[in-house]
């Protein structure tokens, strides 16, 4: 079993010969570890020979990179202009009861698909023209 | 029942037809013994998931359609069944007295649904003047093959032929304009770039699409990944550079999956020069050419000043092409055998060529709408998208994403053209349209405006870090009708706070175009600087959305502009 320490090394080993590695190594760490706590932030800012401030600066720039690992399931919900005009905020209420303590519901601005919104994503699957029904459903099934 | 012939069903795997069920419709046509075709999307998402056989098509159907949809199409000619699920008039009336069904459903808005007709005919698609998405419906997006078959590669292979001069001279001639929203001549970025020395360039795409009511950049990614690859190849072989980068947003996962499995294929292709997927994570302001670049580069993605311009001084401080994925797009049909002439014929004043328009928000006929400049907001908007989706009347549309004005019906002969809607205090940005219906409260969507860009900003600026929050606060104070002086503010001991009652709704509108001056022209990028278009148009179009006081708006609009 290798330590955190040691698979963060292998991840930005693999990135390092690449223009501008940072971002993809952030992401491979998000994805493994599901955040980018200031732990990894130290092993990758001493990888990359950057100071940990240069590597938190940038980090904490994105919405993507979570400072601590959420254990509940995602749903994110668009509640940019395209799908407000589509009604999203009458569902909002409904999705946060049903969510309750188990998911966490998200809000996102746009998932380009705007002409048939309300949209939401969970993982990689879009869903899309959802209702007050519909998306109740998808939050008890996440 | 007797064995069936396999045919070919063409069913798109566009995100928005997957989301609206096209995955398990292929997989049914599949068991049925049929051959599937996953092509790109017509671009009519109202009839997603759409099926397509032998030209003609379905949809919006569902796996339970797909009996009836084979008997359709395999029934010879003039004995076709009628839509199963399409009631003739008469009883459409009598169920409707009957079972109250009074509002269409939300998937199938009643007498919307096509069934067995020309897809081609269609009038949303015969109006079009498809040259960025020629290919639209028609091919598989990864398959090679359908690429070659259907003009692909020709624009890189003439390119190749011609030399950088003339790839840049025909770029010139086309009038081809930067897709992203600002609207800068392509060519020009091109010559600036191939006339700076340099060994190392780059290309750059911009593919970080974050504008609500716009996805014409991820149609095109899943649809025709290939042609924007030539266009990044050709702008490679016209300035110089062997090495660009698609920066995709997060959001896209299905536009990732299909630029990597693309740029795998067609790697010989485009050889010597090299392209590679960047993935962004979640921030808007990335969708800004410097703050890409950042981005790319591993800094925190604050905006860079300018000068220097990325052309002369981008990625890793070397000369770069930062292009749209729409502007990228339609370098491959321009370079074709006489593309630039035919671009520029299209188009009015100085903007030349097509424009991939994104009808969205609430309109019965959402998609993407692809047409030569010049079109009237009043045609996309009643003509082609066929009104708002709720059956209400339209109160307004906000053209070119969240930082765009809202447009009033008053105002709908405006031309689709850069020129006409800059001097409408407005702008195409990328294209995409969004519909609001009367429900819409202007003060709210001016409030969230702000909301967005407080959300968003990368901070490197005071008027848009701090401007972006107190045009939140001013926007709930005037929906609370003003305020009054607090305590602390009337303590003897604060001398120079003023002894009056506050400042009342029209004080607060005062302050709030006040802002909105300062931001528009004191922001670094667009992000601060573009967010006064939708606070203000909101504000001087349904000023009765945000004072029951006469003449307070006017006053404070007077006092901007007097």
């Amino acid at each position: 079993m290798m330590t955190k320490q040691e698979r963060i090394g292998e991840i930005v080993a693999r990135h390092l010969g690449r223009e501008g590695p940072l971002l993809p190594i952030l992401h491979e760490v998000q994805h493994e570890f599901g955040c980018v706590d200031a732990e990894a932030e130290a092993a990758i800012a001493l990888a990359l020979n950057l100071s940990r401030a240069d590597v938190h600066g940038v980090v904490s720039f994105y919405h993507d990179f979570l400072p601590s690992p959420d254990p509940r399931p995602v749903v994110q919900i668009c509640r940019a202009e395209a799908c407000k005009a589509r009604g999203v905020e009458r569902l909002i209420t409904d999705a946060t009861v049903a969510a309750g303590e188990r998911v966490k519901i998200a809000t996102v601005y746009c998932l380009g698909l705007c002409s048939a919104g309300p949209a939401a994503r969970i993982g990689d699957t879009m869903h899309v023209r959802l209702d007050e029904g519909s998306i109740v459903k998808l939050v008890e099934a996440v | 029942m007797t064995p069936q012939t396999p045919i070919i069903v063409k069913i798109s795997d566009d995100a928005l037809a997957r989301a609206a069920g096209a995955d398990a419709l292929a997989a049914a046509f599949a068991k049925k013994g049929h051959e599937v075709h996953r092509v790109s999307s017509w671009g009519m998402h109202w009839l997603e998931p759409l099926v397509e056989i032998d030209g003609k098509g379905y949809g919006p159907v569902t796996p339970d359609d797909v009996g009836a949809i084979l008997d359709h199409a395999l029934a010879p000619a003039g004995e076709e069944p009628a839509d199963p699920d399409k009631p003739g008039i008469g009883e459409r009336l009598l169920s409707a007295l009957h079972l109250g069904h009074s509002a269409p459903s939300a998937d199938t808005p009643e007498g919307e649904r096509i069934w067995g007709e020309e897809i081609a005919a269609h009038p949303f698609i015969a109006g079009q003047v498809r040259l960025t998405f020629a290919r639209a419906g028609k091919t598989r997006p990864l398959s090679l093959e359908d690429y070659a078959a259907n003009e692909g590669w020709q624009g890189l292979t003439r390119a190749r032929q011609i030399g950088p001069d003339a790839i840049v001279e025909e770029v010139l001639h086309s009038g081809l304009r930067g897709r992203g929203g600002a609207g800068f001549p392509a060519g020009i970025k091109w010559k600036t770039v191939l006339a700076i020395p340099g060994a190392k360039k780059y290309i750059v795409c911009n593919a970080d699409e974050g504008d609500s009511g716009t996805f014409a950049d991820r149609m095109a990614m899943e649809g025709d990944p290939f042609q924007l690859i030539e266009g990044m190849a050709i702008a490679g072989e016209a300035v110089g550079a062997d090495q660009g980068y698609i920066y995709v947003r997060s959001e896209y996962p299905d536009a990732i999956a299909k630029l990597n499995a693309a740029l795998a294929l067609c790697a010989d292709i485009i050889a010597p020069f090299k392209c590679e997927v960047r993935v962004g994570a979640g921030a808007y302001v990335c969708g800004e050419e410097t703050s890409l670049l950042n981005s790319l580069e591993g800094r925190r993605p604050e905006v860079r000043a300018k000068p220097p311009l990325p052309a002369i001084h981008g990625l890793f401080g070397r000369p770069t092409v930062v292009n749209n994925v729409l502007t990228l797009m339609a370098v491959p049909h321009i370079l074709a055998e006489g593309g630039a002439a035919g671009y520029q014929g299209h188009g009015l004043g100085r903007s030349k060529g097509t424009m991939p328009i994104q009808l969205a928000g609430n309109i019965k006929h959402g998609g993407l709408y692809e047409i030569g400049f010049g079109v009237t907001l009043r045609e996309l908007v009643y003509d082609i998208g066929g009104g708002t989706y709720s059956g209400r009347p339209v109160k307004a549309v906000q053209v070119g994403g969240p930082l765009g004005a809202y447009i009033h019906p008053d105002q709908f002969d405006i031309k689709f053209d850069y020129e006409e809607y800059t001097a409408a205090d407005a702008l195409i940005g990328h294209g995409g349209l969004t519909v609001f219906d009367d429900t819409t409260d202007m003060l709210e969507m001016a409030r969230f405006a702000m909301e967005f860009c407080s959300v968003e900003s990368c901070g490197k600026c005071t008027p848009c870090r701090i401007g972006s929050v107190r045009g939140v606060e001013v926007l709930e104070r005037i929906r609370n009708g003003g305020r009054k002086r607090d305590a602390f503010e009337l303590m003897p001991q604060i001398h120079n706070a003023p002894r009056n009652a506050g400042r009342d709704q029209g004080d607060e509108i005062g302050l709030l175009t006040d802002l909105c001056e300062t931001m528009k022209f004191g922001s670094l990028c667009a992000l601060g600087g573009f967010t006064p278009y939708p606070v203000m148009s909101a504000l001087r179009w349904w000023p009765e959305d945000f004072t029951r006081e006469p003449g307070a708006v006017e006053a404070a609009l007077d006092k901007v502009e007097g």
